[in-house]
């Protein structure tokens, strides 16, 4: 039986009158790594905005239907969002350090939420940096600016600025778009080490990225769930003519 | 072009105000403490009127700076849009109203009532002065240092709440850092509107050129010097001299701290 850490039921979403998710219902499995994918504009960043409620951010946004994180419904007058984003990272498209140094940048989250030793505060930084492999690059320009990093050592930053949080599922929304195909799949091997602690959700435009970096596949359309299942069946085996037209290439 | 024209305003006040400094050495025009230029021997001191400028610029920014970055922080991130464009209007108009009138304004109502609270002989004082032209620099304060905040990206602002940050936390550890270069040229541009001032200040600040023991006595600034002064001196004169090389002074104070700002908002651009 498996856990699951994100549960979706009915959950439609509107941008003022405009309906950008459709009735979806999806059950996210702890520790494994599910894949978000679907042509542009299918509404695969709104779904992954919804978890952490980043859409709460943005006017006119309506969500019905039932979101349960972790086990709590996270849209309740009570929901606390600080802690709910301290429980789910998020890692965003362009790598966005801080314009701060790389100490400051890991250090931000325990600042925020802590009131820890600074000794601490170094170890969870070696600690955090050294599980996303920056510490020996970087162990030496702590005081540096981050924004001086190449965009692979920004992105791995911004993970490791994620896990000081110790949070339980990370989001990912195409985080290699800005790399290069190298960094790309370092980054991805990254994400196979994260998953023996982390659940991770990532949205992905690139289908070869899915394939060998994922456990679970969803495939959205149009707002739509078509298709979830494990990547390994999606793809050999899609039930759905629309999942097999977009992995063939014939649209998007 | 606008190089040229400042290179030869600049040309200008050497010219004419050079002369002052074959009769008065450099060190006794900055550093004596007397200005009494028609009494005979004239005395050109300036010390007393680069003090009260300092008192009531200083005093100026204490006012204008922690309240207009306050606003400007408030402007653009808090308040919702309505509130906002109410508030950029009302920030607009008054940078719009003409220094006289804030001048003549402060000078009828600011000048008694702190005669009134601090028992004064008069109200027209260094403290007048300061909370009248703080009132100048405020717009030029909040409208850039708001352009400076909302120029930071979005991203860094995601970042920050994604991480469990409150709006207030986002705020003040994240986007008033990253707008910080941005916010000092605010602060430097808004210090210059207000050295450059004469007339508001005029009205104001009692017009006295002595050595001031406290914000609570009346002052003289350098510019209001000059203007007061330059309607009865005669041409080529010592006293006309002298007020030019209060130009220069000025002079040389504005193009140090435009530049300072103009390094800032640089930084602020990248
Ligand atoms: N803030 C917004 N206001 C109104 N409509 C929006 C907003 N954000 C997204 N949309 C619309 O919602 C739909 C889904 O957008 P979303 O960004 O989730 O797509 P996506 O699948 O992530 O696309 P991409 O692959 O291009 O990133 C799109 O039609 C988009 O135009
Ligand atoms: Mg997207």
């Amino acid at each position: 039986m498996n856990t699951f850490v994100i549960e979706t039921k009915h959950l439609d979403l509107f941008y003022d009158s405009f309906q950008a998710l459709t009735d979806i219902n999806l059950n996210i499995e702890e520790k494994k790594i599910t894949a978000l994918i679907g042509p542009s504009g299918c509404g695969k960043s709104t779904l992954l905005r919804v978890f952490n409620r980043m859409n709460d951010l943005i006017d006119g946004v309506r969500i019905t239907g039932d979101v349960n994180v972790l086990g709590d419904n996270i849209f309740t007058p009570e929901t606390d969002l600080i802690a709910l984003r301290q429980k789910i990272g998020m890692v965003f498209q362009r790598p966005n350090p801080f314009p701060l140094s790389v100490y400051e940048n890991i250090a931000f989250g325990l600042k925020i939420h802590r009131n820890q030793s600074k000794k601490e505060f170094t170890d969870i930084v070696k600690e955090s940096l050294k599980s996303v492999i920056l510490w020996d690059d970087l162990k030496d320009r702590l005081d540096n600016s981050a924004l001086k990093l190449s965009l692979e050592q920004q992105q791995r930053l911004c993970i490791a600025r994620v896990l000081t949080m110790k949070p339980q599922i990370i989001l990912m929304d195409e985080p290699c778009s800005a790399l290069d195909p190298i960094a790309t799949l370092r980054i991805e091997e990254l994400m196979q080490e994260l998953k023996k602690n982390y659940t991770i959700v990532i949205v992905t435009h690139n289908m070869q990225q899915a394939a060998r970096a994922s456990d679970n596949t969803a495939f959205l359309y149009l707002g739509e769930l078509v298709e979830y299942g494990e990547t390994k069946h999606i793809y050999s085996s899609p039930k759905e003519k629309r999942t097999e037209d977009y992995l063939t290439g014939r649209f998007g | 072009m606008s190089i040229v024209i400042v290179a030869l305003i600049f040309a200008f006040l050497l010219k004419e105000g050079l002369s002052i400094f074959w009769r008065v050495p450099i060190s006794d025009f900055l550093f004596a403490r007397n200005w009494y230029p028609i009494s005979d021997p004239p005395q050109f001191g300036i010390l007393p009127l680069i003090i009260g400028s300092i008192l009531v610029t200083a005093g100026a920014g204490i006012i204008s700076i922690p309240i207009g970055i306050a606003s400007a922080l408030f402007i653009a991130e808090i308040a919702p849009r309505k509130t906002k464009e109410v508030l950029k209007a009302g920030i607009e108009l008054l940078a719009a109203i003409p220094s006289v009138v804030i001048g003549f304004i402060g000078m009828v109502t600011l000048g008694p009532f702190i005669k009134e609270i601090f028992n004064l002989s008069t109200g027209l004082t260094a403290l007048s002065g300061s909370i009248t032209l703080a009132f100048m620099a405020m717009p030029t304060i909040v409208s850039i240092a708001e352009d400076a905040i909302t120029a930071v990206p979005r991203q860094y602002r995601e970042a920050a709440i994604a991480m469990g940050a409150t709006k207030w936390q986002t705020t003040w550890r994240i986007v008033a850092y990253a707008a910080r270069p941005g916010m000092v040229a605010a602060v430097m541009l808004g210090i210059g509107r207000v050295i450059g001032e004469t007339m508001a200040v005029m009205m104001v600040t009692g017009n006295a050129a002595l050595i001031p023991h406290s914000i609570l006595q009346p002052v003289r600034t350098l510019t209001a010097t000059i203007a007061a002064e330059m309607g009865e001196t005669v041409q080529g004169g010592e006293h006309y001299a002298a007020l030019f090389a209060i130009g220069i002074v000025l002079f040389i104070i504005t193009f140090l701290i435009n530049g300072i700002a103009d390094i800032y908002l640089h930084k602020a651009k990248k």
